[in-house]
């Protein structure tokens, strides 16, 4: 079945919208907890801290699945760098989204800050304490977040360009209603570009 | 190719000023929820920069509570706190504890006798990796009762208009409780004969899930001694560090830690406002301290002191202290650690 669907399967629609939202909210609860005092401060870092795993364990069976069932082509007729600059995007995107909880909790490690989930489970350390490593740690934390932030908005950007103005069911072939695009137009997943969409 | 300008239709214009106007919206919201469209709210970084002198911070040093000496020792559980929390620091047993010693000022080498308030910093880790991080000062009870005051102190005692402090005084009256103190307590000469008290309150929680409003002291065994101020300045800058090391190597000096615990009804969410001293108190274990050392090499610089770093069985109240700590003692700990170089460890210094 997967060689003539012209949309992402309905688990990898899940899983993207799911990871949408959670990631989101990272970005957010990120930005805020850092630029705050208020009572509020230490259950944000634990739902930061609770998120961030949720979201790791999430990308790799995401990872998995688009490994399994593949994605639909772009239009024919979209210009190859445009093709390649979405290509990149999406690598993009997936290393950060592994990236960001992965250093995350080293930099926690490296600090000997306890990870400690909503539901009081501690996540073990496995980094030495060091500042040098933890400075690094944190401020490449700090940055990605911001370019992750931009690449996302990118992203969205990009999604109603193809919903709203080339009307060329690229954002039909993940979205959950239709902005009037032509599914058609897009070559059918036959199963062989596994990464890029 | 449809991109050329010529192409762009009305409804296609419509389409780009919708696309703009949605990641706009988001990018605003993201902007907006850092801070950056809000210069009034008081984030961790104003409040360090209201804390540094005007000769600026000492770099690689604590924010505040920056002058202090590493210890070791451990806590002894004597089992009654077990009738408050479910917390294994307070089962039967002896537990490894590292801490600080420290004098409340953003100046690493401030003369002991012009700092009022000082201060620990300890840690208390349990066998199963539980771990109780806890910062107490010496004073009954709090200056201020919200962070936000306790910034409005620091800009008014460092403000170079001469009614800032008067107008502090009058918009936050429970400062003159702390003023009375900081006027007439005794001072000691040792920081062993100094209680260390939580002031804020916490949160304990029984195994049946029963909670418990306290605040906890450390109280100290040796007699306090008090000395007049001019005496102890005579001792010289750093006498306290000299003192509690002598001390320690020829005794080791102990704390009761003890618990108050709030009647339903008492203020939890204040730590200007001591309860009542008819409060039930329980006495929880011993700490002793058994060995001190200089912070540039010890064991104490690399922790954070953070006070929500509590482990189960424990966690905040409504007081919004403890938060307000952890983010602050955060946002210093992130410059004191990339800062080395400017607070090099002996064993790297005199290396090319």
């Amino acid at each position: 079945m997967t060689g003539i669907r012209r949309r992402f399967d309905v688990l990898q629609r899940s899983l993207h919208w799911l990871m949408a939202a959670l990631i989101l909210a990272m970005l957010f609860i990120g930005v805020g907890m850092v630029s705050t005092v208020e009572p509020k401060y230490p259950s944000l870092i634990a739902t930061h801290e609770t998120l961030g795993t949720i979201i790791l364990v999430l990308v790799l069976i995401r990872i998995v699945v688009r490994l399994r069932s593949g994605a639909p082509g772009l239009p024919t007729d979209l210009p190859a760098p445009i093709k390649a600059a979405a290509e990149l995007t999406h690598y993009a995107l997936y290393g950060f989204m592994i990236a960001m909880p992965l250093l995350g909790w080293a930099m926690q490690s490296a600090a000997r800050y306890p990870v400690v989930l909503y539901w009081s489970q501690v996540v073990p350390t496995w980094l030495p304490q060091s500042a040098v490593a933890y400075t690094w740690l944190w401020r490449t934390h700090r940055y990605l977040a911001f370019i992750f932030f931009a690449l996302v908005l990118m992203h969205l950007a990009a999604a109603l360009f193809h919903g709203l103005v080339r009307r060329d069911g690229v954002f039909e072939s993940m979205a959950p209603f239709s902005l009037g695009g032509d599914l058609k137009s897009l070559p059918r997943n036959d199963c062989r570009r596994r990464i890029g969409a | 190719m449809r991109l050329h300008f010529r192409d762009v239709t009305p409804a296609e214009i419509r389409s780009f000023a919708v696309i703009v106007a949605v990641v706009g919206v988001v990018a605003a919201a993201f902007a907006w929820t850092a801070g950056w469209l809000s210069p009034e709210r008081l984030t961790p970084a104003r409040l360090i920069a209201a804390l540094a002198p005007p000769e600026g911070p000492a770099l690689g040093h604590r924010r505040n509570h920056a002058k202090g000496i590493c210890f070791a020792g451990d806590f002894e559980g004597n089992g009654n706190g077990t009738s408050l929390s479910r917390a294994r620091v307070f089962a039967p047993g002896q537990y490894p504890a590292l801490g600080r010693f420290n004098l409340g000022t953003p100046n690493p080498d401030a003369v002991d006798a012009t700092v009022r308030v000082r201060g620990m910093g300890l840690q208390i880790k349990t066998p199963d990796g539980e771990e109780w991080r806890m910062a107490m000062i010496d004073p009954p009870l709090f200056p201020v009762s919200t962070p936000q005051a306790f910034h409005g102190l620091l800009l008014a005692s460092a403000s170079k208009d001469p009614g800032a402090m008067k107008h502090f005084v009058a918009a936050n009256p429970e400062f003159s409780n702390f003023l009375a103190w900081a006027k007439t307590a005794p001072w000691t000469a040792s920081f062993a004969e100094e209680p260390y008290h939580s002031l804020d309150s916490f949160i304990f929680t029984e195994s049946s899930g029963a909670e418990h409003a306290v605040r906890w002291s450390l109280l100290p065994k040796a007699q306090p001694v008090s000395i007049a101020l001019a005496d102890l300045a005579q001792l010289g800058p750093d006498f306290l560090e000299r003192e509690i090391t002598e001390r320690i190597r020829s005794a080791p000096a102990e704390w009761a830690m003890t618990v108050t615990v709030a009647n339903s009804g008492d203020v939890t969410a204040d730590p200007s406002q001591p309860w009542p001293a008819d409060r039930k108190t329980i006495d929880l274990g011993l700490l002793t301290v058994r060995h001190v050392e200089p912070e540039r090499d010890g064991a104490c610089r690399e922790v954070n002191f953070d006070p929500t770093v509590l482990p189960p069985g424990m966690r905040t109240s409504d007081d919004p202290f403890p938060a307000a700590r952890s983010s602050a003692y955060r946002a210093s700990y992130d410059l004191r650690t990339a800062e080395e170089q400017d607070y090099p460890r002996k064993d790297l210094r005199g290396q090319p």
